[in-house]
């Protein structure tokens, strides 16, 4: 065989490959088409673009076409917040509501350094694998244990753990975006906006004698702040006081009541 | 081992010939795609997926064109053109029929068109001379086997997110160590070891 037929056998062989391959492709393209909505991209060139996943959907992609099919309200991305909400209220000809005021994360332990360990932890610095080890080395089974999960979960770094071993938080670099809450295995934090300002700083259900034993600044359900509270706006269950939040007013009365300093300002 | 039974074939393709820890193949996804164990799935499952049926479309490739015109060492651009345009194809497919399995399979598709697992998977057919069954057999056995690697080696890593490790060796460092340990393991089970 010449070299001239090997050539062009070769350049005929996968030329013809080449041209068989196009057709299926271009006939593929066209036979499985999808009707994708141009309103998604429109969406998704709003929306943050983090992919932090505080919408509840798995990145902002998923987010943009649930917004555009209406199964998820345009004000759900948390991260965003009014300034997207307005944009994509925009694109997609939906009423903006009002203002909503974003939430900001509190932490519900005062403990920290004063909190007693039950034994020393050495091993992986991290809340969830000490959690592993009979429900964590404090005292308290409802208590913050300081090691940081929450600092790593916060994608924008507004979490440290201050010199008392409880979670500070940054409301400046704070976007409202809720990872902390959830990477939290004792359930420390919960969200609020700003207004509301008076929290009870303390999560555990033991009885008063239980958590003056283990914490200087742990709720015992004494109930003074039931009794000093003129809006009825706090109710104890299981030696835990709750505020409900839209009685309160934030007078202060029960703060300087209470006598473990558990009820707080927000910082 | 003298005898090609598919069994033997299997096994060869999932340990002792294993396409990551042993032909040292498709280490980028290896590498990559490695740091959550569910996104190792999707792509393990991919890739089983696509060697499978590019066993069976480069078979035909070669056996009713290259070699029929003398053309054996057109072999490995006529197979980087079919892989990539098949794995084209079947991303068509799938997200026409299949939308489910295209939302967990879908991204990682475009990554494996030019694998080089899947090329070097296409091109051992062809050397050890492998029958249609049998290429297919070897086929599915390395997709396995590449998957067994990047589920354990997810599991390592993702612990490893937790562990207190020496900042120098954080992220890539680190995986290249865990990756060296698994080598050295299958290795020397595998090889020193005659099964």
């Amino acid at each position: 065989m010449s070299t001239t037929t090997i050539i062009i056998q070769s350049i005929a062989a996968l030329g013809g490959l080449a041209v068989v391959i196009g057709v299926i492709l271009v006939m593929a393209s066209r036979v499985f088409k999808v009707e994708t909505n141009p309103l998604v991209d429109e969406v998704m060139d709003v929306l943050p673009g983090a992919n932090c996943g505080a919408c509840g959907y798995a990145g902002c992609g998923e987010f943009a076409e649930k917004v555009v099919e209406e199964s998820a309200p345009i004000a759900g991305c948390p991260l965003g917040g009014f300034e997207v909400e307005q944009k994509l209220g925009g694109i997609l000809g939906q009423d903006v509501g009002g203002e909503t005021e974003p939430d900001y994360p509190v932490v519900h332990c005062k403990g920290g350094v004063d909190c007693v360990d039950r034994f020393d932890y050495v091993g992986i610095e991290d809340c969830k694998a000490v959690m592993m080890l009979s429900e964590g080395e404090k005292q308290c089974n409802y208590g913050c244990m300081g090691r940081g999960t929450c600092v790593r979960a916060c994608p924008f770094g507004a979490i440290t753990i201050g010199e008392d071993r409880l979670p500070k938080i940054n409301f400046n670099l704070c976007t409202s975006c809720g990872l902390c809450v959830a990477s939290c295995p004792n359930d420390i934090f919960s969200l609020g906006p700003l207004s509301e300002n008076v929290h009870v700083r303390c999560r555990s259900h033991d009885k008063g004698k239980v958590v003056k034993s283990l914490c200087s600044k742990g709720c015992i359900g004494c109930k003074l702040c039931v009794k000093v509270c003129p809006e009825d706006a706090i109710t104890v269950t299981d030696f835990l006081a709750e505020i409900d939040q839209e009685k309160c007013t934030a007078c202060g009365l029960c703060i300087e009541k209470c006598p473990q300093d558990t009820i707080e300002f927000r910082e | 081992m003298p005898e090609n039974s598919l069994f033997t074939i299997f096994l060869n393709g999932v340990f002792i010939e294993n396409f990551i820890l042993i032909q040292f193949l498709g280490l980028c996804p290896f590498l990559g795609v490695t740091k959550e164990t569910r996104s190792a799935v999707g792509m393990s499952a991919a890739v089983i997926f696509v060697m499978t049926i590019a066993s069976a479309v480069t078979f035909a490739v070669a056996s009713f064109l290259l070699i029929p015109f003398n053309l054996g060492f057109l072999e490995l651009i006529a197979f980087i053109v079919v892989i990539a345009s098949l794995v084209q194809l079947v991303e068509y497919i799938i997200r026409k029929h299949l939308p489910p399995l295209y939302k967990s399979l879908g991204i990682y598709l475009p990554l494996i068109a030019s694998n080089c697992a899947v090329l070097g998977l296409v091109l051992l057919n062809r050397i050890q001379d492998f029958t249609f069954v049998e290429g297919i057999v070897f086929g599915v056995a390395a997709g396995i086997g590449f998957g067994i690697v990047m589920i354990l080696m997810s599991a390592v890593r993702e612990r490893s997110s937790l562990v207190n490790i020496p900042s120098s060796v954080k992220g890539v460092p680190y995986a290249f160590f865990a990756a060296t340990m698994l080598s050295m393991a299958f290795v020397n089970y595998f090889e020193v070891i005659p099964l």
